[in-house]
């Protein structure tokens, strides 16, 4: 084979990589919207925001609750896990001696590797029988975020630490030389150069709250209201999904692909909010 | 395209492989309600235990599906672990064998038999105090099954009620969630398959099932038409079933196969 012919090959290769990767998710979401086609026409739109309550077995599509079921554990879940995450990777980085800062990372990566099944279980027999001490029934917002927090921290904090080393060492010497205290180097210097890293990081996380299934599926109670406290059983769209597709069918099964698109814009929306911000100058 | 067709290829490959010898095997295909589905399996494996060609294929995905993949054809027979509703009475149905439903509560609670309208009223939210039905001053978690469910229906036609009646607490899917779900929390009450429950019990998990109007939740008082929770597991079939769907509907209606429901904690079919 020619160097050329070698070349050639390649090129067409990674670009039908490309085309197969970037075109994936369009026959998903069209798959989608065919399913969920049947109960946007014959039930509207109109009924997923303003019916009663979901009980689809007697026509009512309520969806609202799910939907701010998922952004509350999700956003929940982000806000502690950012400043624990990145609070941590500081200190693995700049602070901790090194075999501490190794057994660090190994603790996390085995964290990350732990399935979302396991971290349900746990959730379900540990973590609610804790919050059910203080204040009953114990499946929560609470718990959800609790255990989304475990879930995601090990991405935001080892995509901050990969980032916070990725720091060019001649940028330390300057700061030495210039005398700058160790919190003015790192608020000044490396966040700067490590925020497309960090959130890079916050970003697969908050993907992976909201796409969350069988763990928050556990632990939250799944009860279709919008929780008033942070001790009131909830339910996410993905849990919705998950719970009735099996049983569901005809309209009941169609409206829960209408969960299932509404996850979808709620996650572009995010992917969108993303790209303004990084048109702010986080990407170089 | 080039990696494209190469994938294709390899799958065309291994799916070739996997049916090359299936043309003198008899399949027969059911699907439907997971409380069925392991019963079936094992029913199914003893049938071609003596039929050598003949191979038995279980799918759960519920009663639902189960009843709509019978009537579209696409399964051979459909397991269903309730009656039929009225709209669904195109189809045939044949009764393998009954499952209790027990209320379940944890092993500290103190209440041993609840009445029908205690049930009714702890679940649309009159009771919510385990003191009005004579058992210590605390909160009661109500615990419910997800939309769709065949233990659900079940319960509701059993309460009389819509289940958007229902005041509950936590909402889950499966049996085993229903059971760790009270385990962890001594106030909770619920409702599952009596013999998930009896093999939990069996198993040290901290709960235990209660009496409904004085009546035991046990195999024996299923069987005997006392106990007044329960529900059939159905095969369904679109027509008058022929050959070796025949077959099989017969087996497991048989004396052959009752150990293996006894073994399951379901109650036999006796014509």
């Amino acid at each position: 084979m020619s160097p050329f012919l070698r070349d050639t090959l390649l090129v067409v290769t990674l670009r039908s990589f490309a085309i197969l990767c970037g075109a994936i998710v369009l026959p998903i979401v069209g798959f989608l919207f065919l399913e969920a086609y049947p109960a946007i026409e014959k039930i509207g739109w109109v009924s997923f925001w303003r019916d009663r309550s979901w009980n689809p077995t007697e026509g009512a599509y309520n969806l609202m609750p799910m939907l701010w079921g998922s952004l509350f554990v999700t956003a929940g879940s982000v806000l502690v896990a950012i400043p624990l995450g990145i609070g941590s990777a500081l200190f693995s980085q700049y602070y901790a001696p090194p075999i501490l800062a190794r057994l660090y990372r190994r603790l996390l990566e085995i964290l990350a590797g732990i399935p979302s099944v396991i971290y349900g279980l746990w959730g379900l027999v540990v973590l609610v029988p804790l919050i059910w001490q203080i204040e009953p029934p114990g499946t929560s917002l609470l718990a959800g975020i609790v255990i989304l927090t475990l879930m995601i921290l090990p991405t935001i904090a080892l995509s901050a630490d990969a980032s916070f080393s990725k720091v060019p060492f001649a940028y330390w010497q300057a700061t030495t030389a210039l005398a700058v205290t160790r919190w003015s180097a790192i608020w000044h210097v490396a966040f700067p150069v490590a925020k497309s890293g960090i959130f890079a990081g916050i970003l697969l996380a908050i993907g992976r709250a909201i796409g969350e299934t069988i763990a928050v599926l556990m632990v939250c109670g799944n009860v279709v209201e919008v929780p008033n406290s942070l001790f009131d059983p909830m339910r996410t769209l993905t849990a919705n999904i998950a719970l009735e597709m099996a049983y569901a069918s005809e309209y009941h099964r169609s409206a829960l692909f209408v969960s299932g698109l509404l996850l979808m814009a709620a996650i572009a929306l995010l992917i969108f909010l993303a790209e303004i911000v990084n048109r702010r100058g986080i990407y170089e | 395209m080039r990696p494209l067709s190469t994938c294709m290829a390899i799958a065309l490959g291994l799916g070739l492989l996997s049916c090359g010898n299936s043309t003198t095997e008899e399949k027969l295909v059911l699907t439907g309600s997971s409380t069925v589905a392991p019963l079936v399996s094992e029913i199914g494996k003893r049938f071609e235990e003596d039929r050598a060609n003949v191979r038995v294929d279980v799918q759960t995905g519920g009663s639902s599906r189960g009843i709509t993949d019978a009537r579209d054809g696409i399964a051979d027979l459909g397991m269903a672990s309730r009656s039929l509703t009225s709209e669904e009475s195109d189809l045939q149905t044949f009764t393998i064998a009954f499952d209790g439903i027990g209320i379940v509560l944890h092993q500290d609670n103190l209440i041993s038999s609840l009445t029908k309208s205690q049930i009714l009223e702890i679940y649309t939210g009159d009771i919510d105090n385990w003191q009005e039905v004579g058992g210590n001053n605390a909160e009661i978690t109500v615990i419910n099954k997800a939309e769709g469910r065949g233990t659900l229906e079940v319960f509701l036609d059993y309460l009389q009620i819509e289940n958007s009646a229902i005041r509950a607490d936590s909402i889950v899917g499966d049996n085993q969630q229903g059971i760790k779900t009270v385990a962890g929390n001594p106030n909770a009450i619920g409702y599952v398959s009596i013999g998930a429950a009896q093999e939990s019990i069996d198993a040290g998990v901290p709960v235990r099932l209660a009496a409904i109007d004085g009546i035991e939740a046990t195999l024996e008082n299923v069987q005997a038409e006392r106990y007044p929770l329960y529900r059939p597991l159905n095969l369904v079939s679109k027509d008058t079933p022929e050959g070796l769907t025949k077959t099989f509907i017969e087996f497991a209606r048989s004396p052959e196969v009752r150990d293996i429901i006894e073994e399951q904690n379901f109650v036999p079919f006796s014509p």
